[in-house]
């Protein structure tokens, strides 16, 4: 066959198969010839891109800046946590530590279950120290007169100046790091001029100058409140501020748990409290009484002379719970303790002489380990104070301290500092004294440094950096050294130091694991008090009070004012006033009333030349003609969060209080900031249920409301009847029992709740509108002197709204309590809101359209609204309007858009975690391995968390015990069914003094009850 | 055959013929634009304008900017819904109801009345959008396919019911309303040219006027009625279950269906007695709505504002026989707590108020009759305050009591509702015939008073 395929062909080229056919052949049309650089060929590819171009030139897409590892550290898993063990040692606060971080950022502070001290309690400052580690107001480098200078030539100067100089002095807060006392012995020994100064704006000077006196021992002891049968705080508020909280608060619980059942823990200790303002411990207490600062010193003379029958001096003092303390307290001879946050020796020493009367020492207090967290005394002050204001002084370093803020001297103080030739701080900002100083060699934050503590003798804890340096800082410890002219490489000088010193043999990394480490405690040598009683009750009737007086004291949130620029602390509520943001002159009704002056009003505190003007707040418990402000407000150099309120340093002049001072109205018509205005429960026993020991022995479900529902089968218990069909749990019903008894209302699990789930700050105004975003509260209810029975009675109702002039005071965590029957979850138009199949009540933020039905329709009241978009908002300026802020953020947790309802997730990402991780070992998670935030921070215990499926989880038994006994839930009649249990406050309290609501009441609801059952059976 | 009682008063005065009942209102229709209606169309812009500017603070900002707080999460959002659904429900009870029941009073004042009730029911669903969070994603409350995976509305949810009950309201009544214009609207093209005869021409939908079109007209109309009828009743009824269904002491409550029924009637019948005294004097139909409509008016305002006295009253027995503390505290707070003054201004304005109807003279005085729909209004605005505000301010737990104050955007946005209305009521007012002119002639043989034409 012959081939007939035609071939054709365009040109003779093509048929020739020339070279440029070939080279040209994708080119069918040979576009290049035309002119110009673009065609009509062109003209939808352009207008695609150029479309295309514009809008997207059009969105301006955020920078993100997330850079990839190229080499990923090893330890770092994007997703999953690190924790670092570390210690919180600042301004004479201690903590032992465990730090979140994730991708190398810190993000949460955890106790340190392994610490014998804190015992794995953290409190809420330090829980929000992660937040300050994040400030961008800090400086960002070492400056000199406000201009920044090279850490090289600051060296060379401060060298200079140091070695010119005859008369050194380095002020700090007290020292408790080994390491760094050190240090500062060796620069003692390059400038032996150098003198420590050891400066506590919250000293506790009183009490170690009266140890000297007393026992020779210039120190403070160790305390065991869990030892005590019977404890007596005279103003000192020791499970909130005082020297240790954490510690104290945790061993006060130890007395204070009760367990139901017969072979339960039936007795608690009892806690008397004579106290100025109402404190934490004060409403923890069971009899407080309330006294003027200048009658405590009277009060003591009166205890010991009725204690000991000797009598040592006058005294006029005498409330009326004294007798009943007295013969308490003699009771318990040897299981007694009586404190007092007094900073006068006279006063300590009495307080010295009960205790050695009542044979505490050895017992409930001991020397053997002593506290190293206060060191400072007034003398060595008034000695460093008069020699800067003489102009002695030519060369001072400020280490960790802030005297010209916190120093009742303080303006004078800033004075003489402008005058010395080399002034150097450590502040991490021009704070009021470094703002005074010709340098700031600022210091970084704990979590970018390394460091030790020994908190109390032989207890030991290291400190690790857990992020590098973000600003151009170095160690203060550094510092010291590389002016000394020795290595200023301090973690090789730490190591060095633990490896011939402390460790003693022990492995260092295993110690850096653990963070702790205990060597062995001396044995508990017997003192003997030697103190001079006679001379110190003179010398006690020789201060007088008198006139309106006024007492300084340091609050929960806020403290001594090192951390004032921490927006969590200064948003978060007073636990008993619930005032944020600022401090007030705190009165009481009476005084209010003879000042004319009342809530709502300004005035001005007026007394030794000096005067601030704040709210007034009314305050239920306040001793009468006393003022009481907190300190750590009215800061000038803490920065945009922290300048609020006014100081209140200047009046401690008579150690923490002054006398004769004038209360000025100014203005009215001011709203606080107060989370809770609402002051009492209103009889409402399904809220609150509380009773006293000597009815909780006869009857474990003494206190207890049983509401009953009445049916045409006569009276059941509302949990027998539901149209609910419930929700089937296989695997997991999470829940979580809470003790009112002890807890004291310390805020770590609010603060701890904000770190962990992102929630927002929203300032001062917005708060004033009630609009503040805390997923747990501390809800604070006064007794009142109405009748706690409720009437139907408009009048009667009035009286239970006003609080008792010395209330009775009873703290509630109240948080989402998950609800079987959720009321939220049948109202959202959207099923935003669900329930799981482990008893949470959900959330989804995404989902959520934003009606507030299930707000309104929350009877716990515990669901939270955006009202505004309170990130990236320059109306809402704090951490989470800067990129350094938000870097606290916890990756885990969604940050709620603006229009969303949020609340408590029960922590659900922890959960989730602790499943996975379980999951991961083929196992059941263990009880205690899924910990909440509230619950992990609670220094007393109060709060546990854990799956009720689960027959061996704490919370399972605690129930189980408890059933017949404390626990209830929160308006139990509306059968709402909640998965978290409180268990009724018990006050160790005679029957005849308790203001308690059931307790009267109790043979009458026995009765009713047993009618009830008998009518539901028969 | 029907008979009209002799001693009834005429429904129609003056003698008006067919032709006059057309040329009296169509007049309005057709005339140049007024000076009057120009500048209460300015005023009712401007504020329209003035609430525009917080209902965008308020989308664009958020919520922040009303006085809502953490424990009363609804205050004058939900108010101003339950108002305004409250006085569009006048429309539907006088076309639906009353024409079931043979009230031929109900012709002059129907139409307005159900132009109010659609405007009144767009300003209550625009509270929908305003008080959601993210109005944005309004939709997810109703029940579309969607690509989200499993995700549906809850029909639990009453609102949910809410969303069905005012998206069919809205419809039913723009449906009736409209039905009712055609022929109107025919009579209005008919006699126009030009460029209003092809719009008016559309409108009326190629009217004839024929028997068959007034045969389905008819027919529709009645159909629609009987629709509607239920509505009257059910809307409410749903927006009640808004409280009634809750845990909340004050809102859970059994009575509160009938209670808003009537609570709504009152109101509606309040806004349509101003709206129509308004129109009556500034259009000149005194022959139309006559003294005798606005007594029945008043009778009917006295009716209900005493059942809602009579709902108030049973409340406070049933909270306090009920022994529930929650329940007899929360009525108690009402009435003595700190917002005891919104529950003073409700007890006076609905309850007692309306009785000085009792007395004929009264109850046929032009201002007194004004003045009392004004105040009735104002009244059970704060009816649905008390109720909302009240029972959220202080529940359960004292610690989470507060108390509400409005801010500016709570203010606006209720501004923006007010324009929005009135803005729409005069359009209407001004390019549709305000009565229904087909009606009036039908009732114009039996009930019209007869004089001699000069």
């Amino acid at each position: 066959m012959e081939n007939t395929t035609k071939k054709y062909w365009k040109g003779i080229e093509e048929y020739r198969n020339d070279i440029e056919v070939v080279k040209n052949a994708d080119k069918e049309f040979n576009l290049e010839d035309l002119d110009g650089g673009t065609h009509r060929r062109d003209f939808l590819k352009m207008l695609g891109f150029g479309v295309a171009a514009v809008s997207l030139a059009a969105c301006d897409a955020p920078v993100r800046k997330t850079i990839p590892y190229l080499n990923k550290p090893e330890t770092v898993e994007p997703g999953i946590p690190n924790y670092f063990a570390t210690t919180y040692a600042e301004s004479g606060e201690y903590s032992s530590v465990l730090v979140k971080t994730v991708e190398g950022r810190p993000i949460k502070i955890e106790g340190n279950k392994l610490s014998p001290v804190t015992k794995g309690g953290v409190s809420a400052r330090v829980h929000a120290s992660v937040l300050s580690l994040y400030d961008n107001e800090k400086l960002k480098g070492p400056q000199k007169g406000g201009a920044d200078i090279s850490w090289e030539d600051l060296d060379k100067e401060v060298m200079a100046g140091l070695s010119s100089a005859s008369n050194i002095r380095i002020v700090s807060s007290s020292i408790f790091s080994p390491s760094t006392k050190k240090v500062i012995a060796d620069f003692q020994a390059k400038y032996p001029s150098a003198v420590h100064v050891t400066y506590d704006a919250n000293s506790a000077s009183g009490l170690i100058e009266a140890n000297k006196t007393s026992f020779g021992v210039a120190a403070v002891p160790s305390y065991s409140f869990d030892k005590a049968k019977v404890i007596v705080g005279i103003n000192c508020d020791f499970l909130g501020t005082w020297i240790s909280p954490v510690e104290f608060a945790s061993q006060w619980a130890e007395g204070r748990k009760l367990v139901s059942g017969k072979d339960g823990k039936h007795d608690m200790s009892r806690h008397y409290q004579f106290e100025t303002g109402m404190t934490t411990t004060g409403a923890a207490a069971d009899y407080r009484a309330m006294i003027k600062p200048s009658e405590e010193g009277a009060l003591l003379i009166s205890l010991y002379s009725k204690l000991s029958g000797n009598t040592i001096g006058n005294s006029t003092v005498n409330p009326e719970i004294l007798s009943k303390c007295i013969a308490d307290l003699k009771a318990a001879q040897g299981a007694a303790l009586v404190v007092s946050g007094s900073n006068d020796p006279a006063i300590q020493t009495i307080v010295n002489g009960i205790n050695s009367l009542l044979g505490s020492y050895g017992n409930t207090i001991t020397f053997a380990q002593k506290c190293n967290l206060r060191q400072g005394t007034d003398s060595e002050v008034n000695a460093l104070v008069s020699d800067l204001t003489s102009g002695k002084v030519d060369a001072v370093i400020f280490l960790d301290t802030n005297p010209v803020f916190s120093h009742p001297m303080g303006g004078k103080l800033a004075e003489a500092i402008s005058k010395v030739k080399t002034s150097v701080s450590f502040a991490d900002r021009a704070d009021e004294t470094a703002s005074v100083c010709k340098y700031i060699a600022p210091a970084p934050h704990y979590l970018e440094s390394w460091g030790d503590a020994e908190p109390k003798t032989g207890s030991y804890s290291l400190q690790q950096p857990t992020i590098s340096l973000i600003f151009n800082t170095r160690q203060a410890q550094s510092s010291l050294l590389a002016w000394a002219g020795l290595d200023s490489d301090y973690h090789k000088y730490l190591k060095a130091n633990w490896k011939s010193n402390i460790l003693g043999g022990k492995s260092w990394v295993s110690a850096l694991h653990d963070g702790v480490l205990t060597s062995g405690t001396s044995e508990n040598a017997p003192v003997s008090f030697s103190g001079d009683l006679g001379a110190a009750a003179s010398s006690i009737s020789s201060t007088k009070g008198g006139g309106l007086e006024v007492s300084v004291y340091e609050s929960i949130a806020i403290g001594t004012g090192a951390q004032a620029n921490n927006p969590w602390l200064q948003e978060l509520p007073d636990p008993i006033s619930k005032v944020t943001w600022e401090n007030t002159l705190n009165i009481s009704q009476k005084t209010a009333n003879e000042l004319k002056l009342e809530k709502g009003d300004w005035a001005k505190l007026s007394a030794n030349g000096y005067e601030i003007e704040l709210p007034i707040l009314i305050q239920p418990g306040q001793a009468h003609n006393v003022v009481s402000v907190a300190m750590g407000y009215g800061r000038t150099g803490a920065g945009k969060a922290g300048n609020v309120g006014a100081n209140a340093a200047p009046f401690m002049t008579n150690f923490n209080w002054t006398a004769n001072a004038s209360l000025e109205k100014t203005k009215s018509g001011y709203t606080l900031a107060q989370t809770q205005t609402h002051e009492t429960v209103m009889g409402r026993q399904a809220v609150i249920q509380e009773s006293v020991l000597s009815e909780y022995v006869k009857n474990n479900k003494a206190g207890r409301f049983e509401p009953h529902i009445a049916t045409s089968d006569g009276l059941v218990k509302p949990y027998t009847i539901s149209l609910w069909n419930g929700h089937e749990k296989q695997n997991h019903s999470w829940g979580m029992v809470i003790d009112l008894n002890t807890c004291t209302g310390c805020a770590a699990c609010l603060v701890s709740c904000q770190a962990e789930n992102n929630v927002a700050v929203v300032g001062k105004k917005e708060v004033a509108r009630a609009r503040e975003m805390h997923w747990i509260r501390l809800d604070r209810y006064y007794s009142s002197d109405a009748d706690s029975e409720y009437q139907i009675n408009p009048s009667h109702l009035r009286e239970m709204e006003i609080a008792s002039e010395n209330p009775e005071v009873v703290i509630q965590p109240m948080m989402c309590q998950h609800c079987t029957n959720a009321p939220c979850e049948t109202v959202c138009p959207v099923l935003a809101t669900t329930h799981s199949s482990e008893g949470l009540n959900q959330m989804t933020y995404n989902r959520c359209v934003g009606t507030r039905y299930c707000a309104n329709n929350c009877p716990y009241k515990v669901r939270r609204f955006n009202w505004w978009k309170y990130f990236e908002n320059e109306d809402f300026d704090f951490h989470m309007n800067n990129e350094l802020g938000r870097m606290v953020l916890n990756p885990d947790v969604t940050v709620r858009s603006r229009g969303v309802i949020e609340k408590c997730s029960m922590c659900v990402q922890r959960i989730q975690g602790g499943k996975l991780a379980a999951k991961k070992e083929k196992r059941r998670p263990v009880d205690g391995e899924i910990e909440t935030a509230c619950s992990q921070s609670c220094p007393t215990g109060a709060i546990v968390f854990g799956d009720m499926l689960d027959p061996n989880s704490r919370v399972s038994k605690a129930l189980e015990r408890e059933s017949e006994g404390r626990a209830f839930h929160v308006l139990e009649e509306i059968n709402v069914r909640p998965q978290i249990s409180y268990l009724t406050k018990i006050r160790n309290k005679d029957l005849a003094d308790a203001k308690v609501a059931g307790a009267q009441k109790e043979e009458h609801h026995e009765t009713e009850e047993a009618h009830a059952e008998e009518e539901h059976h028969g | 055959m029907q008979v009209v009682s002799p001693i009834r008063e005429h429904l129609v005065t003056g003698g008006k013929t067919y032709h006059d009942v057309t040329e009296d209102i169509s007049r309005q229709v057709e005339g140049p634009v007024t000076k009057e209606w120009k500048v209460v169309f300015t005023v009712a812009l401007l504020v329209l304008a003035y609430g525009g500017y917080w209902v965008y603070q308020t989308w664009w900002y958020g919520l922040g900017n009303w006085g809502l707080n953490k424990t009363v999460g609804w205050a004058w959002d939900i108010t101003n819904f339950v108002w305004w659904v409250g006085i569009g429900h006048a429309g539907t009870l006088i076309s639906a109801i009353l024409l079931l029941f043979r009230q031929k009073w109900r012709t002059s004042i129907n139409r307005a009345a159900e132009a109010m009730t659609i405007f009144a029911v767009l300003c209550a669903g625009s509270f929908i959008f305003f008080h959601m969070g993210r109005p944005w994603l309004a939709y997810w409350a109703l029940p579309l396919p969607n690509t989200f995976g499993s995700l549906w509305v809850n029909f639990n949810s009453p609102l949910v019911w809410d969303v069905f009950a005012i998206s069919t309201y809205l419809s039913v009544s723009l449906l009736f309303w409209y039905i009712g214009l055609i022929p109107d609207l025919a009579t209005i093209r008919d006699r126009a040219s030009g460029i209003r005869k092809t719009i008016y021409g559309a409108l009326a939908m190629g009217w004839t006027g024929g028997a068959r079109a007034w045969a389905r007209y008819e027919d529709v109309s009645l159909i629609l009625a009987g629709l509607s009828t239920p509505l009257v009743l059910s809307v409410h009824t749903i927006v009640s279950f808004d409280f009634a269904t809750s845990v909340i002491p004050g809102w859970h409550t059994t009575i509160f269906p009938p209670y808003f029924v009537a609570g709504a009637i009152f109101s509606g019948f309040a806004m349509v007695q101003n709206l129509m005294l308004i129109t009556r004097v500034v259009y000149k139909l005194e022959d139309y709505i006559t003294i005798e409509h606005i007594g029945l008016m008043n009778k009917v305002i006295t009716l209900t504002g005493s059942i809602v006295g009579v709902a108030y009253i049973t409340e406070f027995f049933i909270a306090a026989y009920s022994g529930v503390q929650y329940e007899s505290y929360a009525f108690i707070n009402r009435a003595t707590g700190p917002l005891w003054w919104s529950y003073a201004a409700m007890m006076t304005c609905n309850v007692l108020s309306p009785q000085i109807f009792w007395f004929k003279k009264l109850r046929e005085n032009i201002v007194v009759s004004f003045v009392i729909a004004v105040v009735v209004n104002i009244g059970m605005w704060f009816e649905r305050f008390v109720i909302i505000v009240t029972s959220l301010h202080r529940d359960y737990l004292p610690s989470s009591w507060t108390y509400f104050t409005p801010r500016m955007g709570d203010i606006g946005d209720y501004l923006f509702t007010f324009g929005f209305f009135f803005v729409c009521f005069l359009l209407f007012a001004k390019f549709l015939p305000v009565i229904n002119m087909a009606e009036v002639k039908a009732v114009l043989k039996s009930s019209s008073e007869k004089t001699d034409k000069k």
